[in-house]
C-alpha cells in the first residue's frame, strides 16, 4: 500500500540527493515526492510516498534516520491528516463543449486559470482521488497537457507533525518499535 | 591566527591525535603536501591508494582508532573506493581525504575532476565537500566524530585546491562538532530489557551469535558473564573471531557458509537466538525462511536499520552492546543447559572425524595443515590479516584466536587484495605486536605493488601465501555447481622468493608439511619482512559448506578419510 512519510532535513546541497540515492540503493519504489521550505530557516520538508509493506517502510524510516542530515521522519499514512496534492490540466475546448468543461470543474471546485478559444488551463487542489475523477471526466475533451505537484500533507489539530524536537522523536520511535 | 587551509588540515589532524597518515600525493593536494614537513605527523607513501585506504583500515581496526587515507582527485579519489566500500561494509572507522579541483572549475570536467562526493555517497556514512578554509576545521572534526561513533564507519572529506591554499583564521574551539541529525546511540526502554531477561530464563537451547558488535563496543567480559550465567554456548561470524578466546569452553567456533557442522545445526535446533552485534548476513543465515525454524529471537545492534532487515525478530534491542548486556546480566538467572550442550559436542564429535587434520601428512601441503601448524608454531599469539577465499575460510576454522582484535579480515565486501595493505597499517599502528598475513596467490596479486611500501617503511610482517595456482574459492564452485569447468581460475604466478628478494625482502620456499616449523621460526627471527611461499595441494575445497540458498543444516561435508 501507499505510505506516506514527512521528513525535516537541513537544507543543504545533495541532501536530495541522498535521500534519492537511499530509495534507489534499498530499491523503495517512489511514488511521489516534494520538498520546500519550513517555517524553520534552514530546514526543508520533504513529503514522500512509497509503495511498500509495513516492515519494509520501518526499515526505510531506519535507514532515513541514518543518513546525518536527516532531523526527524513522521510515518503520518495512518495519522488524521490534510493530504493535498495540486494538478494543472490544460483541457482542449470548443465554442460548443466550453460550458460542460466549465461546469464539470465547478462541480470538482477546480479553478479555471487561462483562456483561449481552443483550451482552458484547470487549477484543481485535493487528494489524489478527487483529481483523479476530474482528469477522468475531462479526458474524453482532450487533455492537451497535465502536471501534478506530488503530495503533500499535515497532520490535524494544533500540534506541529510531532511535539518532541528533532531526534528524540527517533528516540521515542525506536523504543516503542522495540517492544512490540 | 592566520592559516592556509592546508596548514589548518594538519593542525586539525595533529589535534584529533593522527600520528600517521597513508596516502600519494597529486596535482590537487600539492599545498597539503607542501604544509606536511611542518608538522609532527608521519607519511606513509602507497603505492595505490586503495592500498592507502586498506592501511587506514588495519590502522583503524587493531587499535579501534580512526584511520587516516588521503588521496588526490580524479583517479586517485577513484582508487579509494573499494578500500571505503571495504571499511563500510565492515564498520571500520576511517577518514579519507581527497584533494578535489579549485572550486570555480567544479563541475567544468576540468582535468583530473571527478564527482567523488556523488561516488562515495552510498559507501560513506556521510561526505563533504569543502571549497572554503573556514569550512575545513568543522568538517573534519565532524568527520572524525562520526567516523567512530555508534555504527562506525568511514566518512570523506574532499577539499578543493583553493580551500588549501587560501588563509583564514583558525578556530579550533569554534568548530565543535554539531550533527543535529545524528544520533549515536539510544537508550531502549527498560520494559524491552524485562522482556528479554524473561526470554532468556525461559529458554532451553539458547544460543548466542557473537558479531563484531561484540570487539566494536568492547563487550567481551559482559558477554562471558552472560554465557557463563545463563550457560549459553558462543557461535562467531566470521568478523566476531577474535572476541571471545577460542579456548572458553562455550565457544562453539565460526557459524555460516563454512562455519562448523556443530555450529550451524545447534543453530537450527535452538530454541532461542541471542543475536550481538551482528546482522544476519546471507553468508551466515542460509535461506531465511528455513533459518533457526523453532527459535526466538532477540537482536541486540547499535543500528535501528538492522532490526527486521534479514530475519524478523521477536525483541529487539537497540543499543551500544555493552551496557545492554550487562543490564542483562543483572536480571539473568544462573541456569543449566548441560543436555543441550551435550547434545553439540555430541554432533561436534561426527563432525571432527571429518576434519582434515585427521588426514595423514602423505607430504602433501594441504592449506588446513598450514595454518593449524603455524597457529602452532606462533602459539596463537599473533594478529592475523586474511585476505579472502579458501584460505580466509581455513584461517577462520584452524587458526584458534585468543586475543582481542587478533583477527583482521575483510567480511562484508570480501575484497581480494586487502591483505598485504591492511597489515602493513596495523604494523605500522601498532609496532610491537607480530603481524601475519595469511593470503591465497590470487589475492596477494592484486596489491603485491605494496611491497614497496613495506620496504621503503622498513615494516617487518610475515606474508604467508596459500599458493594453488587458482584462484581457489572461485575453482571450488566450478568444482562443486559449474560441472568442473575451471574457466578463467588456474593461475600462474611469479617466484615469489625472487619477488621478495627483488624488493629487498626475504622469501622461503615451502613444500612439505615437515618444512612447516622451520620456515615458521626463520620467519619469525628475521628482522624484516619474509615471505612464505607454501606450495600447496592444487584442488582442495573448503569443508564443511552450505550452498548458496540452501538451509543452514544442509552441508555438503569433508568426505570421511578424504579431501
Amino acid at each position: 500500500m501507499n505510505y506516506i512519510l514527512v521528513a525535516y532535513v537541513e537544507d543543504k546541497p545533495g541532501v536530495l540527493n541522498r535521500v534519492a540515492s537511499l530509495f534507489r540503493r534499498r530499491g523503495y519504489n517512489i511514488e511521489s515526492l516534494t520538498v520546500g521550505h519550513t517555517e524553520m530557516p534552514g530546514v526543508s520538508r520533504m513529503t514522500i510516498v512509497v509503495n511498500t509493506d509495513e516492515f519494509t517502510v520501518e526499515l526505510l524510516e531506519a535507514n532515513l534516520y541514518k543518513l546525518v542530515n536527516v532531523l526527524r521522519v513522521d510515518n503520518v499514512t495512518n495519522k488524521p491528516s490534510v493530504v493535498r496534492d495540486l494538478a494543472l490540466i490544460k483541457v482542449a475546448v470548443t465554442p460548443a463543449n466550453r460550458t460542460e468543461v466549465l461546469q464539470m470543474a465547478e462541480v470538482f471546485r477546480a479553478r479555471v486559470v487561462d483562456v483561449t478559444n481552443e483550451s482552458l488551463v484547470i487549477e484543481i487542489t485535493g487528494t489524489e482521488d478527487k483529481i483523479e475523477g476530474l482528469l477522468d471526466v475531462l479526458r474524453p475533451f482532450g487533455i492537451i497537457e497535465m502536471v501534478r505537484t506530488g503530495i503533500v500533507a499535515m497532520t490535524r489539530g494544533p500540534a506541529p507533525i510531532s511535539p518532541n524536537p528533532p531526534l528524540v522523536e527517533a528516540e521515542a520511535h525506536f523504543n516503542v518499535h522495540s517492544e512490540y | 591566527m592566520k592559516l592556509t587551509g592546508a596548514q589548518i588540515f594538519w593542525e586539525c589532524l595533529v589535534r584529533q591525535g593522527v600520528k600517521h597518515v597513508f596516502g600519494i600525493p597529486g596535482g590537487a593536494t600539492l599545498p597539503i603536501y607542501d604544509a606536511l614537513p611542518e608538522f609532527p605527523i608521519h607519511h606513509v607513501l602507497a603505492r595505490q591508494e586503495q592500498g592507502a585506504a586498506h592501511m587506514a583500515n588495519g590502522y583503524a581496526r587493531v587499535t579501534g582508532g580512526v584511520g587516516v587515507a588521503i588521496a588526490t582527485s580524479g583517479p586517485g579519489a577513484t582508487n579509494l573506493v573499494t578500500g571505503i566500500a571495504t571499511a563500510m561494509m565492515d564498520s571500520v572507522p576511517i577518514v579519507c581525504f581527497t584533494g578535489q579541483v579549485s572550486s570555480p572549475l567544479l563541475g567544468t570536467d576540468a582535468f583530473q575532476e571527478v564527482d567523488v562526493t556523488g561516488i562515495t555517497l552510498p559507501i560513506t556514512k556521510h561526505n563533504y565537500l569543502v571549497t572554503r578554509p573556514e569550512d575545513i576545521a568543522p568538517a573534519i572534526r565532524e568527520a572524525f566524530y562520526l567516523a567512530n561513533s555508534g555504527r562506525p564507519g568511514p566518512v570523506l572529506v574532499d577539499i578543493t585546491k583553493d580551500a588549501q591554499q587560501k588563509t583564514c583564521e583558525f578556530d579550533w574551539e569554534g568548530s565543535e562538532p554539531h550533527v543535529a541529525g545524528y544520533l549515536p546511540n539510544y537508550q531502549p526502554a527498560e520494559s524491552v530489557y524485562e522482556q528479554a531477561v524473561s526470554m532468556i530464563n525461559a529458554a532451553k537451547r539458547p544460543i548466542i551469535l557473537a558479531g563484531q558488535g561484540i570487539t566494536l563496543s568492547g563487550a567481551s567480559k559482559e558477554v562471558i558473564e552472560l554465557a557463563e550465567k545463563a550457560h549459553v554456548p558462543m557461535a562467531m561470524t566470521l568478523l566476531g573471531i577474535g572476541s571471545i578466546p577460542a579456548s572458553h569452553p562455550l565457544n562453539l567456533g565460526m557459524m555460516g557458509m563454512h562455519g562448523e557442522a556443530w555450529v550451524n545445526k545447534a543453530i537450527q535446533e535452538s530454541d532461542l537466538l541471542l543475536a550481538f552485534g551482528m546482522r544476519f548476513d546471507d553468508r551466515v543465515t542460509g535461506t531465511v525462511s528455513t533459518y533457526a525454524p523453532n527459535a526466538k529471537k532477540i537482536h541486540i545492534d547499535i543500528d535501528p536499520s538492522e532490526i527486521n532487515k534479514i530475519v524478523h525478530v521477536d525483541i529487539s534491542i537497540i543499543s551500544d552492546l555493552r551496557p545492554a548486556v550487562a543490564k542483562l546480566n543483572r536480571g539473568v538467572q544462573k541456569s543449566d543447559h548441560q543436555e543441550w550442550i551435550d547434545f553439540i559436542e555430541e554432533m561436534r564429535a561426527e563432525s571432527k572425524s571429518r576434519d582434515i587434520l585427521n588426514i595423514p601428512d602423505n607430504d602433501q601441503l594441504f592449506v588446513a595443515h598450514v595454518i593449524h601448524d603455524i597457529w602452532k608454531y606462533t602459539e596463537g599469539n599473533v594478529v592475523v590479516v586474511s585476505d579472502v577465499g579458501q584460505h580466509q575460510m581455513w584461517e577462520a576454522q584452524y587458526y584458534k584466536h585468543e586475543h582481542f582484535r587478533s583477527l583482521i579480515t575483510s567480511g562484508g565486501l570480501g575484497t581480494m587484495g586487502f591483505s598485504t595493505p591492511t597489515a602493513i597499517g596495523a604494523k605500522i599502528a601498532q609496532p610491537e605486536k607480530e603481524i601475519w598475513t595469511i593470503v591465497g596467490d590470487g589475492s596477494f596479486q592484486m596489491t603485491l605493488n605494496e611491497l614497496a611500501t613495506i620496504a621503503q617503511e622498513k615494516v617487518k610482517i610475515v606474508i604467508a601465501i596459500m599458493d594453488n595456482g587458482y584462484l581457489g574459492m572461485v575453482r571450488q564452485w566450478q568444482e562443486m555447481f559449474y560441472d568442473k569447468k575451471y574457466s578463467a581460475t588456474p593461475l600462474s604466478s611469479p617466484d615469489f622468493v625472487k619477488l621478495a628478494e627483488a624488493y629487498g625482502l626475504h622469501g622461503i620456499h615451502v613444500n612439505k608439511r615437515s618444512e612447516i616449523q622451520k620456515a615458521v621460526e626463520e620467519a619469525r627471527k628475521a628482522p624484516g619482512t619474509v615471505i612464505l611461499d607454501f606450495h600447496v595441494v592444487g584442488e582442495d575445497s573448503v569443508y564443511p559448506m552450505v550452498p548458496a540458498g540452501k538451509p543452514l543444516d544442509d552441508m555438503i561435508q569433508r568426505p570421511k578419510n578424504g579431501n
